[in-house]
């Protein structure tokens, strides 16, 4: 089953509180994300460990169930 | 460490720019390895590449290796740098290039 957008932005948004999270369906398929994340906790933080902040978030579906997210993230300006 | 392991520390020791992906530069086999493999002939630079579809081991090992749930994964001497939508955020960034000009990556030929 493919995980909903809206399951995703609570696993986001729960692991890391103040995050905001902006999703594009990339395909219409309900499969493909795009999610544009910005969270307080990426301040000072290479893109490698943001990314992985996310990746933790998602509990260990990305690259199994979530196997198509894009991921761009970054620090509030 | 494993044995898996110690063939990826040869892989990347060996080689100054690798991406683990799916497929081949000439036919990648999923839409991520594929923007990797773009961006990377984008920056003009020699790279090698380890399909891990043909290769299960590493496959599963690369994930371990690199503590990174995804594939493609790039790396350049030897340190790992990121996915896909890394190597975009610093290709249109500039920071992508401006890395392979500091550790004096070879050019592709």
């Amino acid at each position: 089953m493919p995980m909903a957008a809206d399951d995703i932005v609570t696993l986001i948004e729960e692991a890391l509180p103040g995050a905001v999270v902006e999703m594009r369906d990339l395909a219409g398929d309900n499969d493909h994300w795009a999610a544009k994340v910005t969270a307080p906790q990426f301040a000072g933080l290479t893109r490698v460990r943001q990314h992985k902040l996310v990746y933790d978030a998602l509990g260990g579906r990305m690259g199994g169930e979530l196997h198509a997210l894009q991921l761009t993230t970054q620090a509030p300006t | 460490m494993s044995d898996t392991n110690q063939r990826i520390t040869d892989i990347v020791g060996a080689n100054d720019v690798v991406l683990f992906m799916k497929g081949t530069p000439l036919f990648p086999q999923c839409g991520f390895s594929s923007r990797a493999i773009a961006i990377l002939d984008h920056c003009g630079v020699a790279y090698d590449s380890v399909d891990v579809l043909q290769d299960m081991e590493i496959r599963q090992g690369i994930k371990a290796f690199s503590d990174w749930p995804t594939i493609p994964q790039l790396y350049v001497k030897g340190e790992f740098v990121g996915g896909s939508d890394i190597m975009m955020e610093m290709f249109e960034a500039g920071e992508l290039q401006q890395m392979m000009d500091e550790k004096q990556v070879a050019k592709a030929s």
